[in-house]
């Protein structure tokens, strides 16, 4: 099971952050579409920046702790499951704030 | 190049974007500032976790600080760490959030499923917020 805990903190943001989108509404993975769009510019080139930093050896991973599958070039499946979930997070607390406080983030239109 | 340096080039790209290409200009509002420092608070805690039990190790040739220990948990302050983690993946931080920020407000303004718009809260939530 130890080779889950880097997920393991994933899943704790992505569950601690789901109740957003049932309390404050944030509808973010209702607009998957949008979520998605947004999310796999930020997966491309921080995957890119990962494999270099792996390669140059910036920072390796402890293997107990990994699922050990990488995806390409020495990147843990784990990271490109980082660089979904964190998005998501971020995305989620921005909806949160405008929903709770109203505030704009230039991106409402006419309604704005 | 260090990581040091790439994550300072990464704020810098990630400012460019929003400023000066998608022209969302998130850095001047209040709605990214609450958010970004929100996400901030959580970043200590979960990469907090990733470096403190050393799930992520680090070469002392890459950042600022010393190298993750090979036998006990590296320094929670102090020698350019803040909560166990590089302040490096602070800038990291900072400009993922930023970047995919751009992304979705770029999107929402170009008009992807502006709708349907967050909020208004859950009436439970809605009490929760007017007592404070």
């Amino acid at each position: 099971m130890a080779k889950f805990a880097y997920l393991g903190v994933l899943a704790f943001c992505l569950l601690g952050t789901a109740w957003l989108e049932v309390l404050l509404k944030t509808r973010v993975y209702r607009r998957a579409l949008r979520l998605a769009c947004s999310v796999f510019p930020v997966v491309a080139i921080y995957t890119v920046w990962d494999a270099y930093a792996i390669a140059a050896g910036h920072w390796t991973f402890d293997a107990r702790f990994v699922t050990g599958v990488t995806v390409i070039a020495d990147v843990p499946f784990d990271e490109i499951c980082f660089f979904i979930a964190i998005p998501i997070c971020a995305i989620l607390t921005l909806e949160a704030v405008r929903s709770a406080r109203g505030w704009l983030a230039g991106d409402e239109g006419d309604q704005a | 190049m260090t990581y040091t340096a790439l994550a300072l080039l990464g704020v810098l790209v990630a400012v460019v974007c929003d400023v000066f290409i998608a022209r969302t200009k998130l850095v001047t509002r209040r709605i990214f500032w609450v958010s970004y420092c929100i996400i901030f608070v959580f970043q200590l805690l979960s990469n907090g976790a990733l470096t403190g039990f050393r799930i992520v190790r680090y070469s002392d040739a890459a950042i600022v600080g010393s190298a993750t220990p090979v036998d006990h948990a590296p320094p929670m302050f102090g020698d350019g760490r803040l909560m166990f983690a590089p302040f490096e993946d602070i800038l990291f931080g900072f400009s993922l959030v930023l970047f995919t920020l751009t992304m979705w407000v770029w999107l929402g303004r170009r008009g992807m499923q502006r709708e349907p718009h967050a909020g208004p809260p859950h009436e439970i939530m809605q009490r929760i917020l007017k007592r404070k």
